[in-house]
């Protein structure tokens, strides 16, 4: 404790310097002039009580970690580990198909406001699940992967403003446009390592952002693009009334009465069936020769490269597959909102993206999608605590890392095995 | 056996800034053979490795693999020509499998294409299949086949040497290069080694290019041996020839 005692008093006086001034004192226009004026007595009162909650906090903090970790830790995989490799695969294949019957039964039970709110959940699980090919598996730090989301969405957007491009053929255009961009800018760039890369990646988030910010003329810059064509199915459009010549009614061809949930779970299901198929093909990928080069890479390059393994070519494949499944979601992120402009595709997506597949479990497809949930649905539970919503989810963070550092559900890769016959 | 040579090495020269670390250093590898290089602690034979693998480009001098000049090229392009080395401290990509880190190094033999993988063709499968059986064949042959779904870094330190070894042979190479292969190794495993090195020679005809300080290793299946002093070639020779030379002993031992 007497060891702890000068941190614990620098820490005290730490908080005090930096809430005192931003809290303690207001700056008060009076006429010409600006004022300093002391805050209310209770603002005092609860700076110093910060002060000591922090000073005790590190006095203490041995004695309260001790008890802490007597404290036992949720262990999410009691008893599946025991089964054999067999069973496993059994348990793993109902579940999945469980999961996703209840995933296609569950809109047609619950409001419009949950499905709308699945949808976007599954939005992230594809940036996540795309990310996590650039991230978890190939070891590439991207801090710009929303920039291949914005050329997705502008892709469709801007080919449905002006040649009247539908949904559909503009879903794979999109994901070629973003692949494109992935692999015109990891070109240059994938000679970089770690840090240099994250930030190169970075600094191409933003260009692309303030790119569309500032072609005002072709993408309506701040304003954005608005009315996007929403997706049909087979030429039925679900709103009111025909938006295009020569498509039909969903609800007309049905013989159904007009409901504007109709589309919503259309869009969910839509959602759903593209992030079943990225799993798809992410499942396949890791199992294949390029999978085991991402993973051999990111493990020890030199050896990698006396192999024979080109290891450019190994990370641009990366980078322009995850970037493709940034382009599709963009595509049908345009489709569903109806509306983008530059403001939806800011650093703060990438990093919430990037916080999904780090809380998620680096490589974890089945932590990506856990995490995508949790990080898109705890904000929309706790709107009622609007002001301290991001507190919380900076606390919530924290306690993960603190806890599980390795994420939700860490990658338990797939690993080759060798049959006896 | 031809004798036909298989690297052709001329007056290679790597300058780091104001450090000569290879001068001058000239050597030849026919086929079916085993030839070693050996010197004292930092007499630049590693850096003439690195030369020859491409990790280095060389200020100057030229290398001839299979009667082509090779110095120019990146890395991974003379491995696949057939020029394969493994690295002083084991370099295995440990949190993979055994297996896996065999299947890896054949790359080259897969088909790599995306699309052939998405929907398995006939085609990926069996190319698939073949980097399985090749791997398993030469998991077997260095003894390892029953750690095959092991983690390859919780290997025992000897094993991990010879998966690096095996994992150098799925590639079906021409020329190994062996970088202090016996370091670390106890006498039993020094001799499994020998013998594993031999049976290359001789039942893959693969050329073998070696580092090694293990004087009994070297001087038993080494065809020709070439000394480097202080990043300059010190003498050449059959084993007997370079025993019996007195400037290498002198390398070695000092002024007597």
């Amino acid at each position: 404790m007497q060891a702890n005692l000068g941190h614990a008093f620098f820490s005290g006086l730490i908080t005090f310097i930096l809430s005192f001034p931003l809290l303690g004192l207001n700056l008060v226009t009076g006429g010409t002039s600006i004022e300093i004026q002391g805050a209310e007595p209770e603002t005092f009162f609860y700076i110093a009580a910060a002060v000591g909650i922090v000073f005790f906090y590190q006095l203490f903090r041995d004695k309260l970690s001790n008890l802490t970790s007597a404290i036992p830790r949720p262990n999410f995989d009691s008893g599946y580990q025991s089964l054999s490799q067999a069973k496993k695969n059994k348990v793993n294949s109902w579940g999945s198909a469980l999961l996703v019957m209840a995933a296609l039964i569950w809109p047609f039970m619950v409001s419009r406001g949950s499905i709308d709110l699945a949808t976007l959940v599954l939005i992230y699980v594809m940036l996540g699940l795309g990310l996590n090919i650039v991230v978890g598996l190939a070891g590439l730090l991207d801090l710009g992967y929303v920039a291949f989301y914005a050329v997705g969405a502008y892709s469709y957007a801007l080919l449905s403003l002006y040649f009247g491009v539908s949904f559909w053929v503009a879903l794979p255009i999109a994901g070629i446009m973003a692949a494109l961009f992935g692999f015109l800018l990891g070109f240059p760039v994938l000679r970089l390592r770690g840090d240099y890369l994250a930030i190169v990646t970075l600094g191409f988030g933003e260009i692309i952002r303030i790119f569309l910010l500032n072609t005002t003329s072709l993408t309506g810059g701040p304003n954005g693009i608005g009315s996007i064509d929403k997706p049909t199915l087979f030429g039925m459009e679900f709103g009111r009334r025909v938006k295009e010549e020569g498509n039909t009614l969903f609800h007309e061809v049905m013989g159904i009465s007009y409901d504007s949930t109709y589309k919503v779970i259309f869009l969910y299901i839509l959602a759903l069936l593209l992030v079943l198929f990225t799993i798809f093909v992410i499942r396949r990928l890791v199992r294949m020769p390029v999978g085991r080069a991402w993973e051999a890479l990111r493990e020890d390059e030199i050896a990698c490269r006396s192999l024979g393994l080109n290891r450019t070519a190994i990370k641009l494949s990366a980078f322009t597959i995850g970037a493709a499944f940034a382009g599709f979601a963009g595509c049908f992120f345009a489709a569903r909102q109806g509306f983008i402009s530059p403001e939806s595709f800011t650093f703060i997506e990438s990093a919430i993206i990037l916080a999904i597949v780090v809380l998620g479990g680096m490589g974890s497809q089945a932590g990506v999608i856990l995490a995508a949930i949790a990080m898109t649905v705890l904000p929309e539970l706790a709107r009622e605590f609007q002001e301290y919503r991001m507190l919380m989810f900076g606390l919530m963070m924290v306690l993960m890392m603190v806890w599980r550092p390795q994420g939700l559900l860490p990658s338990k890769r797939p690993h080759m095995e060798l049959i006896n016959e | 056996m031809s004798n036909d040579t298989i690297l052709q090495v001329q007056d290679l020269m790597m300058q780091f800034g104001g450090l000569i670390a290879v001068n001058g250093v000239s050597l030849k590898v026919d086929e079916g053979e085993i030839v070693s290089i050996i010197g004292p602690n930092g007499a630049g034979k590693t850096t003439v490795f690195n030369c020859l693998s491409g990790f280095y480009q060389p200020t100057s001098g030229t290398v001839e693999f299979m009667n082509e000049a090779i110095q120019a090229l990146p890395d991974f392009k003379i491995s696949l020509k057939g020029m394969v080395r493994t690295f002083q401290h084991v370099r295995l990509f440990e949190n993979m499998t055994v297996i896996e880190n065999l299947l890896v190094a054949q790359h080259r033999h897969v088909n790599t294409n995306l699309l052939a993988g998405l929907f398995k063709t006939s085609g990926y499968k069996e190319a698939e299949e073949q980097a399985m059986h090749r791997a398993k064949y030469w998991l077997d042959k260095v003894g390892l086949t029953e750690f095959a779904n092991r983690e390859a870094g919780n290997l025992a330190y000897g094993q991990q040497r010879r998966l690096e070894i095996a994992r150098c042979m799925v590639t079906e190479p021409k020329l190994l290069l062996l970088d202090e292969p016996a370091a670390g190794l106890n006498p039993k495993e020094t001799k499994d080694l020998d013998n594993l090195i031999v049976s290359l020679k001789e039942d893959y005809h693969v050329s073998v290019l070696l580092i090694e300080h293990d004087m009994n290793l070297v001087m038993g299946i080494s065809d020709n041996i070439y000394v480097i002093n202080q990043g300059t070639p010190l003498a050449s020779g059959s084993p007997e020839q370079i025993k019996n030379n007195p400037e290498v002993i002198k390398a070695y031992l000092g002024e007597v």
